[in-house]
This record gives C-alpha cells, sequence and structure tokens, in this order.
C-alpha cells in the first residue's frame, strides 16, 4: 500500500514523542487501543489553569498511519483550549493525511485517544467525565 | 548494492538470466503449437515441452509421464484436492490436512465440503510441525487424502513427510503434498518420500510466473484426478489447454539449474540466515518462530516484541520483507499461521519474514540487520508498550479496550 506525503512526513519526523508525567493534575493521559489489534495509542496533554493545552505528547504501537496519526492529532493539540480539543473529529485526520478506508480506523483511535486524555484531566482535578455520545468500536 | 534489497523469496523470486535465455526463443521462432502434430512447428513446441518435462521429473525423482502442466501452484493444489475428491469419492469422502496450510489447499477443501466431502484441518504443534499422532487419530476408513504441504511459506519449517505418508498409506489414503517453497530448495524425492501427488511452482524457483506443475503417481498406486476443465483434453486429460510452451521452458531449466546448485546454494544461504538471526535475536525480546532444526535453508520469521509490523516495515522501507501484521492484510487479522503455533496475536502482529534468495549477497544480509536494528530501535522508543515493559508493567494486567 501506498501511503500519503503526509503520513511518510508525519512517521519519518514524528512530532512530540515523549511521555508527560502522567501522576500531574496538570497532566491527561489517553491509553486505547489493544496490543492484540496491533495497535495502541498513548496520548498526553499538559493543560494550563486558562484550560489550554500547552504541550502534548504520543507513544504509539501500531502501523504508519496509527504513528502519523497520532502525530498529527499532538500537533492539532498544541495552543487549543480543551473544550476546542474536543470537537476534534476522526474525520478532519483522514482528510489531512489522506488515509485509505482501510486506515480510518487509526484516526478513529487517535480520536479516542484525544477524548480519553481529557477525560483522564477532567476527572484528576474533580470534574465529570464527559459522556461520549458513540462507541467507534 | 541496489536498494532496495529484496528479501521476499518466499513471495516470488527474480527470475535466473539462464531461464530467460532458455525461453526466448520459444516466444518467437520456436512459437508452435505442442498440440500440432502435422507440422515442423508443433514438433519444435512439443520437443520443448518433453524436455522440460524430464527436467521437472527428474527434479524430484518422478518420471515424465507423471508430471502434468498447470498454471501455477494454485492450479496444481486445486487440481489435486479437487481431482481426487471427484475420482476417490466413491471409496470414501474424508480428507485430512493442516491449519497451516497455503490458501490455495484451504479453499480448495472448503469447496470439497460444499460438495458433500468431510475436511480435518489438523492443528500444528507449538513449532508448527504436525503431531504424527494426531494425524493417525483422525485417518478413518473414509480418508480418502491426506495433504500436508513440504515447506511453509511464512516460518519456512518441513513437515515430517515421509513419517506422515506412511501413515496415509496405512490406512489406504493417498498422500498430497504443496511443496512450492521446498522443490529446487532442498532435495525433494516422490519416491523416497513417498509422495502420491505434488503441486510445484516455476516463479518460487527462479522460473517464470504462471506455470507450474502437478506430479500425479503411476505406479504403486496409479493416481488419477478428474479433470477440473473442459477442452482438448491435453495433458492426459487430466489438465486441458494450449501448453504455454515458453513458461513450461522455463519451468524445465530452472529445475534444472536447482537441481545442479541446490545443495551449494542451501549452504550458503542457510549460513547468511543464521547470520542474520543471531545478528537480530541479540535485540531484547525477539523471537524466531517455528522449528529451527526442521526448516528450509533460506527463512527467518522473527517477532519483535512490542512494535507493529507494518510500521516496521515502513522503517525498513529500503528492505522487501513481508510481515504476519494484520495491517499488511485486507482482513485485519494477523496471520492465521503463526496464529496457529499458538502465537498471541500481539507476536503474530510484530513479526518479520526474510526471504533469502539465488541473488541474495552477503553485504545485503550486513545492511539488512542494521537497517532492522535501528528501525525496531526507534519503533520502541516510539512504542507504549515497550515503555510500560521497561517500567516492569505487565501488560496482561491492563483492560485494554478490544476494538
Amino acid at each position: 500500500m501506498a501511503y500519503s506525503d503526509k503520513v511518510i512526513d508525519h512517521y519519518t519526523n514524528p512530532r512530540n514523542v515523549g511521555t508527560l508525567d502522567k501522576s500531574s493534575h496538570k497532566v491527561g493521559t489517553g491509553l486505547v487501543g489493544a496490543p492484540e489489534c496491533g495497535d495502541v495509542m498513548r496520548l498526553q496533554i499538559q493543560v494550563d489553569e486558562n484550560n489550554i493545552i500547552t504541550d502534548a505528547k504520543f507513544k504509539t504501537f501500531g502501523c504508519g498511519s496509527a504513528i502519523a496519526s497520532s502525530s498529527l492529532a499532538t500537533e492539532w493539540l498544541k495552543g487549543k483550549s480543551v473544550d476546542d480539543a474536543m470537537k476534534i473529529d476522526n474525520m478532519d485526520i483522514v482528510e489531512e493525511l489522506a488515509l485509505p478506508p482501510v486506515k480510518i480506523h487509526c484516526s478513529v483511535l487517535a480520536e479516542d485517544a484525544i477524548k480519553a486524555a481529557i477525560n483522564d484531566f477532567r476527572v484528576k482535578n474533580g470534574m465529570e467525565p464527559i459522556v461520549l455520545e458513540k462507541s467507534h468500536h | 548494492m541496489n536498494i532496495p534489497i529484496y528479501l521476499d523469496n518466499n513471495a516470488t523470486t527474480p527470475m535466473d538470466p539462464r531461464v530467460l535465455e532458455a525461453m526466448l526463443p520459444y516466444f518467437t521462432q520456436k512459437f508452435g503449437n505442442a498440440a500440432s502434430r502435422n507440422h515442423p512447428f508443433g514438433w519444435v513446441a512439443e520437443e520443448g515441452v518433453d524436455y522440460a518435462r524430464e527436467q521437472v521429473a527428474k527434479l524430484i525423482g518422478a518420471s515424465e509421464k507423471e508430471i502434468i502442466f498447470t498454471s501455477g501452484a494454485t492450479e496444481s493444489d486445486n487440481l489435486a484436492i479437487k481431482g481426487v475428491f471427484e475420482m476417490y469419492k466413491e471409496k470414501g469422502k474424508h480428507i485430512i490436512t493442516a491449519v497451516t496450510e497455503h490458501k490455495a489447499i484451504l479453499d480448495a477443501c472448503k469447496h470439497v465440503e460444499k460438495l458433500g466431502g468431510k475436511v480435518t484441518y489438523l492443528p500444528v504443534k507449538e513449532d508448527g510441525l504436525v503431531d504424527l499422532e494426531v494425524l493417525e487419530a483422525a485417518m478413518t476408513k473414509e480418508t480418502i487424502l491426506v495433504s500436508i504441504m513440504y515447506g511453509n511459506n511464512e516460518i519456512g519449517v518441513i513437515q515430517p513427510i515421509k513419517a506422515i505418508s506412511d501413515i496415509a498409506h496405512k490406512y489406504g489414503a493417498l498422500f498430497m503434498t504443496d511443496a512450492v517453497q521446498a522443490v529446487g530448495k532442498i532435495p525433494v524425492d516422490v519416491n523416497r518420500d513417498g509422495i502420491d501427488l505434488l503441486a510445484l511452482s516455476a516463479h518460487k524457483m527462479y522460473g517464470p510466473k504462471g506455470v507450474g506443475a502437478l506430479y500425479v503417481r503411476r505406479k504403486g498406486p496409479r493416481v488419477k484426478v478428474t479433470a477440473q476443465m473442459d477442452g482438448g483434453g491435453h495433458e492426459r486429460g487430466m489438465r486441458s489447454g494450449t501448453l504455454n510452451v515458453p513458461g513450461i521452458v522455463g519451468l524445465g531449466k530452472a529445475c534444472e539449474i536447482a537441481g545442479q546448485e541446490m545443495e551449494s546454494e542451501a549452504i550458503r544461504l542457510s549460513a547468511l540466515r543464521d547470520k542474520l538471526e543471531s545478528a537480530l535475536t541479540v535485540l531484547e525480546e525477539s523471537y524466531v518462530n517455528g522449528n529451527v532444526e526442521h526448516r528450509l535453508p533460506h527463512v527467518a520469521n522473527i517477532s519483535f516484541k512490542y512494535v507493529e509490523g507494518e510500521g516496521l516495515m515502513m522503517a525498513m522501507k529500503d528492505l522487501a520483507v513481508s510481515s504476519g501484521s494484520a495491517c499488511t492484510s485486507a482482513s485485519l487479522e494477523p496471520s492465521y499461521v503463526l496464529k496457529s503455533l499458538g502465537l498471541s496475536d500481539d507476536l503474530a502482529h510484530s513479526s518479520i519474514r526474510f526471504g533469502l534468495g539465488r541473488f541474495t549477497t552477503e553485504e545485503e544480509v550486513d545492511y539488512a540487520v542494521e537497517v532492522t536494528k535501528t528501525a525496531v530501535t526507534n519503533l520502541r522508543n516510539m512504542s507504549p508498550l515497550w515503555e510500560m515493559f521497561k517500567e516492569g508493567i505487565d501488560l496482561d494486567s491492563i483492560e485494554w479496550a478490544e476494538h
């Protein structure tokens, strides 16, 4: 399968690979996927007092498209408010990376990871987790 | 050294220039139809086919009358399974095969089931070999055919063919083997091994694509298969269709070269394979899949835990290899062969198959080792599972959201 230039770019030069201190109350961590399914994403956000995401990091076990989707997600998250981050839709990622239909699940996983990270941050800071309207899987 | 490096010789092999040279005249000057009995154009083509038939037969210790040319191993497998079932179904309707067989065998067996046949799919042991006791326990009076591959295409393990054929014969069944990966790589002898039907393909042994053969035993016992295509009654009535003369000549030449060179080639390739394997298993948490004693000389299948196969292949873009990862198939299921060894899904997802060949050099293997090591290390640095493993977290203790 041929990859789009943008997938190759993110895969070759992944942005924001790394780990934030998951015990910090400013950090939200989302861990989604399963090793059996061939992809696991861990996405972390660091949020300031104004509810702005100041840093985002990821680590991904998965194919090139999964790595590119999570790399792109971290790039988009930085500087966004948490509320705006909730609005990131997997189809935005599909479009940006020109993912083929067989790789759409990679973008779904990235969206799930963003939401899981935000909910982790909310729960840590005494807020209710946002009930996700649909489970993608 | 030319980049990219081809290490996928189990998928297909480049054609040997000597094979191409033998084929070329049969496209132009010697273009006749081998079935044209009344003029020299036909005779010349037939001579080419007859010579090739001898070359193929010689490589597997058969007589030239026992070779049926086909379009490739998928056709040979289909002809053998369906053709035996149709020919012998009055005697019994039971066929035994194994779960690690090629899809051409498995799907032909499924077809037979639709026609009222009964098929047993034997499990394999952790090393990929068929358990002879399990095979024997599956044999019944109704069993007409046992079909077990010679060497496996994904992990390269070689089945105990003689022992399997002995069991089949003890119960009055025929023994068929898909020997696509073995013929031309290791010595195969239909009489020594007790083989009644054998499928082979040219393009896995440096010959052209689109041509193969089915060996059908003529003596002790005389085996017959019902033709699966209607037509002019070529190939002793078992396979109609104008013979692919250039392809057949190429297959013959490929067999002749393999017969002369496979012994030294196997020594060279197994040394290179061992070098590759020992250099890569130095990496932590890397595992060789399949039995390492009974296997083809040119295949190494290695799982690099905590990295995903397709992602890994992308990082090894200068190497042409293949993976058991789900992401390489449309089905999103990891390799059924690796899973049938009892490998967990995550290890199956992490596997890479290196298939060396006649034109693989030591320099290429050294380069492949470096590229692979770097890729595995880089991807592990990016893998949350690797980080958790390094922190001593038991990954089985985590409730993963299966999707």
